[in-house]
């Protein structure tokens, strides 16, 4: 009787052991299917097109009799727009992390978190929209350019979507700062700007990088607000005022007519498998800062 | 125990039974395809099913290449396009035994589109070509102001990209190199092309002609310089004086038989026919 029931008991740890494993490995198995079902409609389309005139050629004219399949006018426009997300969100986020955890009155502090929260749940394509009707003529104007729908734009209203992550995740690390560090700086005499600078941005600096990564990431992969105003023109951008088309926004856009195991639809997939390993080596980078900055 | 448990299959399958006759209608029929024909598709649907309330007929878009695509994968009952079938899905199709069969339901005009504030009122096709090409980059070459030219296109998949690069840029030739410019902007859809002239006076752009609004200048095109400059009106478009229309198409699975044939004399019918007047597209008798 009494074996019974430990054999019993037995099983249901095991069972429930073998199921937990499950779920932690799930996303493991999915990830690296996603990868062999991107792997797998990619090939046919290097059997018969080179992988350097893919990733460097100069023209993408997918749907014309001979196709031209060169993506570098896409990479470049995803670079363009990434950058300039970047260059205004960073530092504008972190100093908001900044003030936020360090400098704001409590009251100040907990409306600011809430509405900077508030800010990731709004929809990309309704900011999108908000960028199309209001951004883009202003750009056009304050730039006297032949059109607003730019890189620019594009970059500035996807700062504010990578916004909230830098914040949120920059903020944590400059709290997770142990306030001995903060207390030993302001007895030695440290002014508050000095003990920020010095001392609490450094001690929290692997965190910072890993908030920017993560915003990096979230720009990349970026489709509908995008699509919307950078004017998706396929050619390789020379200013940042200048219209471009995405790697995100050409997938978008152009599944959806392709005829299915034509070198077009292999070429989606083959920017899918660029765009996989580019979001692939952000979030390496990301993590690898957070380790780094746990084992000193 | 037992009993509640016959409740909860009972209720199941009540659910599956109401699901799959949720129309309450003993025929459906599938529509997919051309964009510039989703709202045709949908009116002619509307008034079918007013005139047979058994049938109910669901109508999508998404473009022409996907309508027809679905087609040969028998995912619907009958493709709208705006373009005609490529031979590769001819083969398709035929692979999957499916004859699509090819009727002119109505014709088009592509409006050609610039900005109220724009001088130029009118243009040959080969001025258009160069300006597509992106050989033309500023008005002042056309005779218009000194501003940079905004070209404004669909989506390489859209079925009236399609149409323009064959019959514009390529002026019908299948040996033309040109293509469009690669600074041209794809724009999502054509209610996108229509906003962005209204706001740019750097802009031109094309799209059908059932689009056009106040806020936009349609021009006269001209086969060459010596012919005359029209506009496109359905008068000129059924005339064949407009030089940019095209035939709006549906493919049918081989020859239309029951519920498609039906829906398909109602096209072709007087009725079928004003609706399309209605919806500024041309009809073709």
């Amino acid at each position: 009787m009494f074996e019974k029931k430990w054999s019993f008991r037995r099983v249901k740890e095991l069972l429930i052991e073998k199921t937990i494993f499950f779920c932690g490995i799930a996303s493991i198995i999915f990830v690296i299917l996603i990868f062999i079902f991107l792997a797998k409609e990619t090939i046919p389309l290097f059997k018969s097109l080179p992988i350097s005139k893919f990733l460097f050629g100069h023209r993408w004219y997918p749907s014309t009799e001979s196709p031209h399949l060169g993506i570098l006018p896409l990479i470049m426009g995803s670079l363009f727009v990434t950058l300039g997300a970047i260059v205004i969100a960073v530092p504008l986020g972190v100093a908001c992390a900044f003030y936020v955890s360090e400098i704001a009155p409590v009251k100040i502090k907990y409306t600011l978190k809430a509405i900077i929260e508030l800010l990731a749940a709004i929809p990309s394509v309704v900011l999108g929209f908000i960028g199309m009707v209001t951004l883009v003529p202003l750009i056009k104007k304050i730039f006297h350019l032949p059109t607003g729908l730019t890189a620019f734009s594009g970059s500035i209203m996807l700062a504010f979507m990578a916004m909230p992550t830098i914040v949120s995740i920059a903020e944590d690390a400059i709290n997770a700062v142990p306030s001995r560090y903060k207390e030993a700086a302001m007895a030695l005499g440290a002014t508050q700007w000095q003990m920020l600078w010095r001392v609490v941005s450094k001690a929290a600096s692997s965190g910072i990088v890993a908030a920017v990564m993560l915003g990096i990431g979230r720009v990349f992969g970026e489709t509908m607000a995008v699509m919307m105003i950078t004017g998706n023109a396929a050619h390789i951008p020379h200013s940042i005022f200048q219209p471009v088309r995405t790697l995100t926004a050409t997938i978008a856009a152009e599944m959806g007519e392709t005829v299915r195991g034509s070198e077009h639809y292999y070429a989606l997939f083959a920017i899918g498998i660029v765009l996989f390993i580019v979001s692939f080596i952000i979030n390496l980078i990301a993590d690898f800062a957070v380790h780094r900055g746990r084992n000193e | 125990m037992k009993i509640f448990t016959k409740y909860l299959l009972l209720s199941f399958l009540f659910l599956v039974f109401q699901t799959g006759f949720a129309h309450g209608k003993e025929m459906t029929l599938q529509v997919k395809g051309s964009d510039t024909m989703v709202n045709l598709g949908q009116a002619w649907a509307e008034e079918f099913m007013k005139r047979h309330p058994q049938v109910y007929i669901a109508v999508t878009g998404g473009g022409s290449g996907t309508g027809i695509a679905a087609l040969i994968s028998g995912t619907c009952d009958i493709a709208e396009a705006s373009r005609t079938i490529k031979s590769k899905e001819i083969q398709m199709a035929q692979a999957n035994g499916i004859e699509p069969e090819e009727f002119i339901t109505a014709l088009d005009g592509i409006a050609i589109v610039v900005n109220p504030e724009n001088r130029l009122n009118q243009l040959t096709i080969s001025e258009l070509a160069d300006i597509f090409t992106g050989r033309i980059k500023n008005w002042k070459e056309l005779g218009g102001e000194n501003l940079e030219i905004v070209l404004l296109s669909r989506e390489v998949t859209s079925g009236t990209h399609v149409f323009f690069r064959e019959h514009v840029i390529k002026k019908g030739d299948k040996n033309n190199p040109d293509e469009f410019s690669p600074s041209a902007l794809l724009m999502p859809s054509s209610q996108a092309i229509a906003e962005e002239i209204a706001l740019n006076p750097n802009a031109i752009g094309y799209y059908g002609m059932g689009y056009t609004g106040d806020r936009q200048k349609t021009l006269a095109i001209a086969k060459d310089k010596s012919s005359t400059y029209y506009e496109p009106t359905i008068e000129n478009v059924m005339q064949g004086y407009y030089y940019i229309s095209r035939p709006l198409l549906i493919y049918t699975k081989g020859k239309p038989q029951g519920l498609v044939k039906d829906f398909m004399d109602f096209i072709f019918s007087d009725d079928g026919q004003r609706i399309v007047r209605e919806l500024d597209f041309v009809p073709i008798k």
